[in-house]
């Protein structure tokens, strides 16, 4: 058994610290929430080979796994970089799985990140869903996938997907859509005609998030394997699950830091139990969802049939963490911590708005209980 | 990332699958249904199939072959776990004593004892318990008041009260920690020793929980004669030898919750069952949020054994598998209750007993407040609780304690 990083991993993970660490990406997310520009950071991802991780060497990619993919999201989710790769890694695992159709040309300008791809997803039906849904623009009840008329290699899309990640300047997008055959993976062009594209930002500037509407907007099967839509679904609850695990541990390391600077009554503060236990309460919750995360990315190679379960509860243990990480940040802060110009609502705006995307954390959490009732009833 | 035996390991657990497989006909039944149910008859036939375990060479796993011991590593110990849990066996019946006592012995004892009492121990012809916890001292074990008073002629007069002891009703020895010098700060003046269980003062009676079984017992001491040569480690040195035996406390128990059957798929086995519990959205995120926690204490107890093979000894940070074990059970035991009703609480059922017990397990080897004082100091880095207690003479402590709590 070893159930830890390879070298190549760990390596992987360092290198992205030390990419990342080249900017001032937070103090440049102060700018951006003041109303400033966002870095661009897409440069540094085409040169670390992220935009083409999960592609096949083959094709052009790193030809890494769902664990990569996460180790680096980890790192992103650490400075709350503003890099559009959600969108982008879920869409080019669909595309590599039919290179063929796609075409290696595409693919490879895909893989090494001089287009850039979207996911307009769908979440796959579960034990109590039976139809493939996406984010309703507001509300909670979901909303039905696009639908696509099929005609040979090509298809004829229409429908809406709200709160698409990273949509907004996308060359393309991967839209999940029902058709009479099943369900299909899409590929439109971003200025195909038919495809509009409503860029919508919402409490974190980190995110860019499109409302995505199709109308009879042509495209390329690239998919119709059900098997590989949904796994698609769940790589992304594992990307985000892996984003939210990265700035967890910022949450904690910063609270530490303050807990032992700051004194009240002749004591630093974290000396004290009641804030001590708190943040040994968002470790357990860290190393909780890490490993869970390790469970998806092991699980994605060695035992698919569990990756939803793993995917879905790494989301859970993940959102969970966020949330009480990013509130402990601040309490642990007292006043400072619920100002502007403070790190920690920046973290606190990452928790809210993940934690409300691609189904949102209570989704994930339904097809845990989803996957054991199933696994459990009498046949 | 690797979940798959390493050649050697497959074939060693190749080798005792097929030995439990010829074996397992003469492995008693010891809960469940067909139980034996007088508790004598349980002991005997348990400590014969932990004899027939240790002459197999299934015991003293991790113990050095100069002691009996078969001298592999904690990955083989946790190989043979799995394969007994798989062939539906019990383990060896004193866990404490080869878990935890033999490798302190090993550890601190003198060659004497190593030769007298470590291969008993292992065939189960002598078995153990641990005589640590007090009434007045459990997270603050130092604390402990138990006195054993050293006499002219070199042995050792013991009086105190010792409780939580699993065991002590069967027990040959206990390894017991006592005050010998009261003089001293707290941890300065504790020594270990062995008890005969069957010593003139020596009083056993069964602690009934809330479930109203005892699985524990208290054991009283009243003017108990102990020979010089029932000291392990140092005198006054007691502490240190504390220390190990809760080092290897922390391994024994580190094995998760799955072992003790707290597993989602057992919780969603109940539940399943009931239709409107199956699709009700509220049943459904709880059993959800649940089951994360149990997935992901399976998943870091792997990450733990990685890094135990590797070399590294698990620090304290270990104990959070326990909490998150105990919490997600107890919010099992609730929504199972909350989905049957009261008849989830018929004191003869499954979840009765499991709603009973877990309380108790919250503080069983150590408080959950403690654990996360400890962590978060050894592990966080976070600055200590100050302390009432630092240099103070243990008499001194005690009168000053008892001068603060209001008449």
């Amino acid at each position: 058994m070893d159930f830890d990083l390879t070298d190549e991993q760990k390596a992987l993970v360092e290198a992205a610290r030390d990419a990342l660490s080249r900017h001032k990406l937070i103090e440049q997310i102060h700018e951006v929430l003041d109303g400033g520009e966002s870095p661009d950071l897409w440069p540094t991802a085409v040169e670390a080979g992220w935009t083409g991780l999960v592609v096949s060497e083959a094709h052009g990619g790193a030809g890494l796994g769902a664990l990569e993919a996460m180790l680096v999201f980890s790192e992103c989710g650490r400075l709350l970089a503003p890099l559009p790769l959600l969108g982008h890694v879920v869409a080019t695992a669909i595309l590599d799985a039919d290179a063929e159709t796609v075409g290696a040309e595409r693919l490879g300008a895909f893989a090494e990140g001089a287009q850039r791809v979207a996911y307009a997803g769908a979440a796959p039906p579960s034990d109590v869903e039976d139809a493939w849904t996406t984010d309703a623009a507001r509300g909670l009840a979901r909303a039905a996938a696009p639908t696509a008329e099929v005609g040979g290699s090509e298809a004829t899309v229409s429908g809406t997907v709200a709160w698409v990640p990273d949509a907004p300047g996308a060359d393309a997008l991967v839209v999940i859509a029902t058709s009479a055959e099943g369900p299909v993976a899409v590929l439109v062009d971003g200025d195909a005609k038919g495809v509009s594209v409503e860029s919508v930002t919402r409490y974190d500037p980190t995110r860019s998030l499109g409302h995505v509407t199709l109308d009879g907007a042509k495209g390329t099967v690239v998919g119709n394997d059900e098997v590989t839509l949904a796994a698609a679904w769940y790589l992304a609850q594992g990307l985000i699950a892996a984003e939210s695990l990265g700035s967890v541990e910022i949450a904690l390391e910063v609270s530490i830091a303050y807990a032992k600077e700051r004194f009240a009554f002749g004591r630093a503060i974290g000396s004290y139990q009641a804030i001590k236990h708190g943040l040994v309460e968002v470790l357990r919750q860290m190393e909780n969802t890490r490993s869970l995360i390790y469970y998806a990315g092991w699980a994605r190679q060695e035992a698919p049939e569990e990756f939803a379960l793993a995917a879905c509860a790494a989301r859970t243990a993940a959102g969970h963490a966020l949330d009480f990480a990013a509130r402990e940040m601040i309490s642990v802060h007292g006043g400072i911590g619920a100002t502007w110009e403070h790190d920690a609502p920046l973290y606190f705006r990452r928790s809210q708005l993940s934690r409300r995307l691609l189904g949102g954390t209570g989704d994930a959490t339904d097809r845990v209980a989803g996957a054991l009732l199933t696994a459990a009833a009498p046949a | 990332m690797d979940l798959n035996d390493t050649p050697e390991q497959a074939e060693y657990r190749a080798q005792v699958r097929a030995w439990l497989e010829e074996h397992k006909a003469q492995a008693p039944v010891i809960s469940g249904p067909g139980a034996i149910e007088d508790e004598q008859e349980l002991v005997t036939a348990h400590r014969a199939w932990q004899r027939e375990l240790a002459e197999a060479g299934y015991t003293g796993i991790t113990w050095p072959k100069e002691h009996g011991g078969q001298g592999l590593g904690p990955l083989h110990q946790v190989i043979l776990n799995q394969e007994i849990q798989r062939a539906g066996v019990p383990g060896i019946i004193d866990v404490i004593g080869v878990g935890m006592l033999g490798p302190t012995i090993i550890a601190h004892g003198t060659d004497e004892q190593k030769e007298r009492y470590l291969a008993p121990m292992l065939h189960a012809d002598e078995v153990w318990c641990q005589l640590f916890s007090e009434p007045a001292a459990g997270s603050d074990l130092a604390g402990i008041q138990a006195r054993a008073k050293l006499q002219d002629d070199g042995t050792w007069v013991l009086n105190g009260q010792k409780v939580w002891t699993t065991n002590a009703q069967f027990s040959a020895y206990g390894l017991l920690l006592a005050r010998t010098d009261a003089d001293v700060p707290k941890h300065k003046g504790l020594t270990v020793f062995i008890v005969p269980m069957d010593a003139p003062g020596v009083t056993i009676r069964g602690l009934r929980q809330i479930s109203g079984e005892a699985e524990f017992n208290e054991v009283f001491f009243d003017d108990v004669k102990l020979e010089a040569d029932s000291v392990v480690g140092p005198v006054n040195g007691g502490w240190g030898t504390a220390l190990t035996t809760l080092m290897f406390e922390r391994l024994t128990i580190g094995g998760g919750g799955e072992a003790m059957g707290y597993r989602a798929d057992r919780f969603a086995q109940v539940l399943a069952a009931d239709e409107a519990a199956r699709v009700d959205p509220d049943v459904r995120r709880r059993l959800g949020n649940l089951s994360t926690e149990l997935l992901a204490v399976r998943f870091t107890g792997y990450r733990l054994l990685t890094a135990i093979q590797k070399g590294q000894i698990p620090g304290p940070e270990a104990g959070l598998g326990k909490v998150t074990v105990v919490n997600a059970a107890i919010e099992a035991g609730e929504l199972i209750a909350d989905v049957l009703g009261p008849d989830a609480l018929d004191e003869d059922g499954e979840w009765a007993y499991l709603i009973s017990f877990l309380p108790g397990l919250k503080s069983a080897g150590g408080t959950e407040e403690i654990l996360r004082n400890t962590i978060g100091e050894r592990v966080l880095g976070l600055p200590p609780e100050p302390r009432l207690d630092k240099g103070i003479p243990f008499s001194e402590l005690r009168a000053k304690e008892r001068a603060e709590v209001p008449a």
